[in-house]
């Protein structure tokens, strides 16, 4: 059913694709608050669609960064969280009104150093151990994923010392334990200015609908990256080295540049969201970056196929919102009455995709949506060479 | 430019205390065919794996194109023009055939990351170019039609055309071929053959062969050397080396000579 | 560190005051020399017996990682689960019995080593059980799969505790006697500084444990199989090993061993939570990268060296800081030492 539906779509005219995309992109919010108002009347619990979509959203950043790293190159990595946390941690830092420092950068301008900030540490954290073999690897992912958190948590009294030179002396980056808020947000005067719209007409705010809409931005020009990389020599390096790191060497592939590269980009692309989300909350907090998120994220990738850019997407979207709207919402709602009930649904969901990731693994390891038979042309004749068919043409 | 492609002096392999090749001296002559044959475990593959960088020499050097080149790591070795195919066959099982072919031309080709999002007309016209010559290479080995196959689904005597197309795909000046016909029948195996033989002039590569079938390397070669536990045991033409006790000692056995000769 | 006082004229028993313990014989008539310790001292040789301790349990989850990654190279990501298992499991058993804490006389004897046993026995089941439905079907695929899948399990495993006991932490009723051993047998008293029954059962139980294992790997036949086991599977299985039992076998004592690390735990901690494996697990392997993995002695070794690092960490850094310490140094080691102190016996790079 799934390849007639992926045939079907082939079919259709690109412009008609793109307009019926775009369609549906727009009228999603308010499709999402009308089904989100049903819920609420039938629950008797106030259900919100919107935050959770651009939740799921921002996940299928995340996984989409993943999908890179894990799907394309083949890297392990279990401790992706932590380039979402230093994003937004980076985010935070260049936009939070602190006590001691204020650096007011402008939101796009931050986004992207954050992004760029993630970057770096992807190639920091890689340029050594991207050597190692691929169990080890995801061991010191794990262990990165687990410091940077600590590390935050830490960060709210800086002291550097060197020698008798007191450079900086209590210096409050991270604000510890305790959230950083206000945070930045978008600020599109400059639009107000072109189309002469009244002032803070388009602010965001926290104005989730607003807030979709940036985000579904940012979805589309991830997407773009991913499929361009894909299909260029970048991306087949990457899947070549996934297939056999050893034989695209001897091709001429440079294995450890290739697969920083990954990591590196990998590593914006969970900044980027970082940052992002951190503006969308207009508060970032410690605990939210957490070994859970790194696996959540890995869950997601291999249930929906490992390497397959719109089988992330598609699955990302379903397992974030069952998630966010089944899990985090209606059940708890619908078994109110039962508080027993309503802890142990928290930890069922954790047994519940654990047991999805052994599933998985064991009986479809290539996931819901797989790469093969993207549409991919098939020539009729797959069969082996009759017997006196020569080699090339006779000279 | 000289007429000696590659030559290996003294070179030796040791893992521990097993020494896989032994002191080998090797010449090898531009464009010409030439085969290394013994029986399992002489150290052929191990030789080869030298020659690509795979292995580091305990001992010895190798000069490729006047420039030695022991210890250099394979992907460097390709940039050089060293190719290979694998006794095992070592695709890229879930990329097309095509991509498999695009593969080899990694390093020759520029476009990086940026370039990859962008996709400026310099890099548009660049992978044209790469996808052409690659249908190219796909239709030389005979796998027109084949492009957008998975490499894990084809049949497998296409399987091993697709690992030489990839292999010239590198534009190499030396192309190391570890037996190319195994797992063929009489038919497939004439075909490698015939294709094999013309390379040299059509592609200006020069082949050094692993084979154990015999008809192949009689053949096709110009040369062959023959080892026997990391050791030359023979070298010379295909007819000298067929009759060659020692070769055939290694082989068969003793036995088998005392029977030749007595028989 | 013990040094003379030099008042010398009271004689008799001194139990509180400046933090001092003395000692003094005990006929009253004789003049005795008293050493004291001070707070400072008291606690750094206190902070000592926490990291011999803490590698004491370390030590039997990281032999569990050690052999299964030799005999299958899979690192058990699960493995610091079965910890918890053994934890959770000899409470549900003891809450069953209902001995007085502590435990007296019969009980000690019969009880306590019934429970443990027991213990051991099932969380040594339980892992071979799940070393036979999720990771021996991916004995053939990429090296990656099983790992994933190990992950999977773990966190099934976390979700199940939290359901089964408690989501947050789980009292361990105080069992075991506590007599401070410095005090009853040496008659020192300390303010901080203690040895107490406690600290003796854990190592009674520890160190034996892992004695018998090294014996047992090294001398008899079925441990000369899983030797060869981690050497050469494909061999091991021409000579005629039955690899997969031998895998199984390694898997028992394994979860045997980190089982047993779970009931000392909560019998000595007295609490703990459904996410204890996760880090315990962590600083285990640690311990097994850091002896050599793959190597038994190596990962006790590391185990003690670790657990005298987290204990020193905790007590003169800050807790917080000690992760960044233990996961700083796995990382330092994979990077530069991967073979560990001892000499691995796999090989960590890429080839």
């Amino acid at each position: 059913m799934l390849a007639s539906l992926r045939a079907g779509w082939s079919r259709v005219p690109p412009l008609l694709k793109i307009a019926i995309i775009a369609g549906l992109i727009i009228i999603l919010p308010p499709v999402e608050s009308f089904v989100g108002e049903l819920l609420s009347e039938a629950l008797g619990v106030n259900i919100s669609l919107i935050t959770q979509v651009n939740r799921a959203l921002i996940f299928v950043v995340l996984a989409l960064g993943l999908n890179i790293v894990v799907g394309f190159a083949g890297l392990l990595d279990l401790g992706y969280a932590a380039f979402f946390a230093i994003g937004a941690y980076a985010f935070g830092i260049l936009t939070w009104p602190g006590p001691n420092i204020d650096l007011g950068t402008s939101f796009f301008i931050a986004i992207l150093i954050a992004a760029a900030v993630a970057a770096l540490f992807g190639m920091i954290v890689g340029a050594p151990t991207l050597r190692l073999r691929g169990d080890y690897l995801a061991i010191v992912t794990l262990a990165f994923g687990e410091i940077i958190p600590t590390l935050v948590r830490n960060l709210d009294e800086v002291t550097i010392r060197i020698g008798s030179w007191t450079i900086v002396e209590d210096l409050n980056l991270t604000n510890g334990n305790q959230a950083m808020n206000p945070l930045g947000k978008p600020d599109f005067s400059f639009v107000e200015q072109v189309f002469r719209l009244e002032q803070d007409r388009l602010s965001v705010g926290v104005n989730p609908v607003f807030w979709y809409y940036v985000i579904v931005v940012m979805v589309i020009f991830v997407l773009f990256a991913a499929r361009r990389l894909e299909n260029s020599r970048v991306g087949r390096a990457w899947r070549a080295i996934r297939e056999d790191e050893t034989a695209a060497g001897f091709m001429g592939v440079n294995v450890v540049n290739a697969k920083l590269l990954a990591f590196a980009i990998g590593a914006s692309f969970s900044g980027l969201a970082g940052a992002v989300f951190a503006s969308m909350l207009g508060l970032i907090e410690p605990g939210a970056f957490r070994f859970q998120t790194s696996i959540f994220l890995l869950i997601i990738v291999i249930i929906s196929g490992l390497g397959s850019i719109y089988g992330v997407l598609i699955g990302g979207l379903l397992i974030s919102l069952f998630d966010g709207v089944v899990i985090g919402q209606i059940l708890p709602a619908a078994f109110r009455a039962n508080s027993e009930i309503q802890s142990s649904i928290q930890s069922l969901r954790w047994l519940f995709f654990g047991l999805g990731l052994v599933a998985f693994m064991l009986f479809r390891p290539q996931g819901l949506f797989p790469l093969e038979g993207r549409g991919r042309k098939v020539p009729p004749q797959i069969a082996p060479a009759p017997e006196n068919q020569p080699v090339t043409e006779a000279v | 430019m000289s007429d000696v492609l590659l030559q290996a002096k003294g070179i030796s392999k040791a893992f521990g205390g097993l020494m896989a090749v032994d002191t080998l001296d090797y010449t090898l002559e531009r464009n010409s065919i030439a085969s290394i044959i013994g029986p399992n475990g002489a150290g052929k593959t191990t030789f080869f794996n030298l020659v690509t960088g795979y292995y580091k020499p305990t001992t010895g050097t190798i000069t490729y194109d006047g420039r030695q080149i022991g210890g250099l790591k394979p992907h460097t070795l390709t940039r050089i023009g060293i190719g290979r195919t694998f006794q095992t066959i070592r695709l890229f099982g879930n990329m097309t055939a095509l991509e498999n072919v695009q593969l080899g031309m990694h390093y020759r080709l520029k476009a990086g990351f940026v370039g990859a999002i962008l996709r400026p007309p310099r890099v548009r016209q660049e992978e044209a170019e790469a996808e052409a010559e690659a249908r190219a290479l796909l239709e030389y080995v005979g796998m027109k039609g084949y492009e957008d196959a998975m490499a894990r689904n084809l049949p497998y005597g296409y399987q091993r055309r697709l690992e030489i197309a990839r292999g010239l795909a590198i534009r190499p000046k030396l192309l190391l071929l570890d037996e190319p016909t195994a797992g063929m029948n009489p038919n497939e195996t004439q075909e490698m053959t015939s294709f094999i033989r013309r390379l040299p002039q059509e592609r200006d590569v020069t082949i050094l062969l692993i084979e154990h079938d015999m008809q192949v390397v009689m053949g096709i070669s110009n040369k062959v050397t023959v080892l026997d536990y990391g050791k030359k045991i023979a070298e010379g033409l295909p007819a000298e080396v067929q009759k060659d006790t020692r070769v055939i000692e290694a082989y068969l056995g003793r036995r088998a000579v005392e029977a030749l000769k007595h028989g | 560190m013990l040094r003379p006082y030099n008042d010398t004229f009271e004689i008799g028993f001194l139990k509180s005051g400046t933090g001092a313990g003395t000692f003094a014989p005990s006929s009253a008539s004789t003049p005795g020399i008293r050493y004291c310790m001070d707070i400072d001292q008291q606690i750094f040789v206190q902070t000592l017996i926490i990291g011999l301790t803490t590698g004491g349990y370390l030590a039997l989850i990281a032999l569990g990682y050690t052999m299964v990654y030799g005999v299958i190279e899979l690192i058990n990501f699960a493995h610091g689960d079965i910890f918890a298992l053994g934890f959770f499991v000899s409470l549900v058993l003891f809450g069953a019995l209902n001995p007085p804490s502590p435990m007296t006389g019969a009980w000690l004897i019969v009880a306590l080593p019934a429970v443990i046993l027991l213990t051991m026995l099932i969380t040594g089941l339980v892992n071979v059980t799940i070393e036979r439905v999720a990771y021996r079907p991916l004995r053939n695929a990429p090296r990656l799969a099983p790992l994933i899948t190990a992950v999977g399990v773990s966190f099934a495993l976390q979700a199940l505790y939290a359901v089964w006991q408690s989501p947050s932490t789980v009292a361990y009723p105080n069992y075991l006697p506590r007599e401070d051993l410095l005090e009853s047998v040496f008659g020192l008293d300390f303010r901080i500084l203690s040895f107490t029954t406690k600290e003796l059962f854990l190592f009674a139980i520890a160190i034996p444990l892992m004695v018998a294992l090294t014996l047992f790997v090294d001398r008899t036949k079925i441990g000369k199989a899983m030797r060869a086991c981690a050497q050469d599977r494909e061999a091991a299985a021409m000579v005629g090993i039955n690899v997969d039992r031998i895998i199984a076998l390694t898997f028992f004592i394994g979860g045997a061993l980190a089982g047993t690390a779970g009931a000392v735990w909560g019998l000595y901690l007295n609490s703990g939570r459904f996410t204890m494996g996760f880090e315990a697990g962590l600083f285990a392997f640690t311990s097994a990268v850091l002896g050599g993995v793959g190597n038994i002695r190596g990962a006790v070794l590391g185990a003690f060296i670790i657990g005298m690092t987290q204990a020193l960490s905790d007590r003169y850094i800050g807790g917080e800081w000690t992760r960044i310490v233990i996961f700083g140094l796995l990382i330092l080691l994979l990077v530069f030492r991967p073979s560990g102190i001892l000499g691995s016996t796999q090989s960590i790079e890429k080839v």
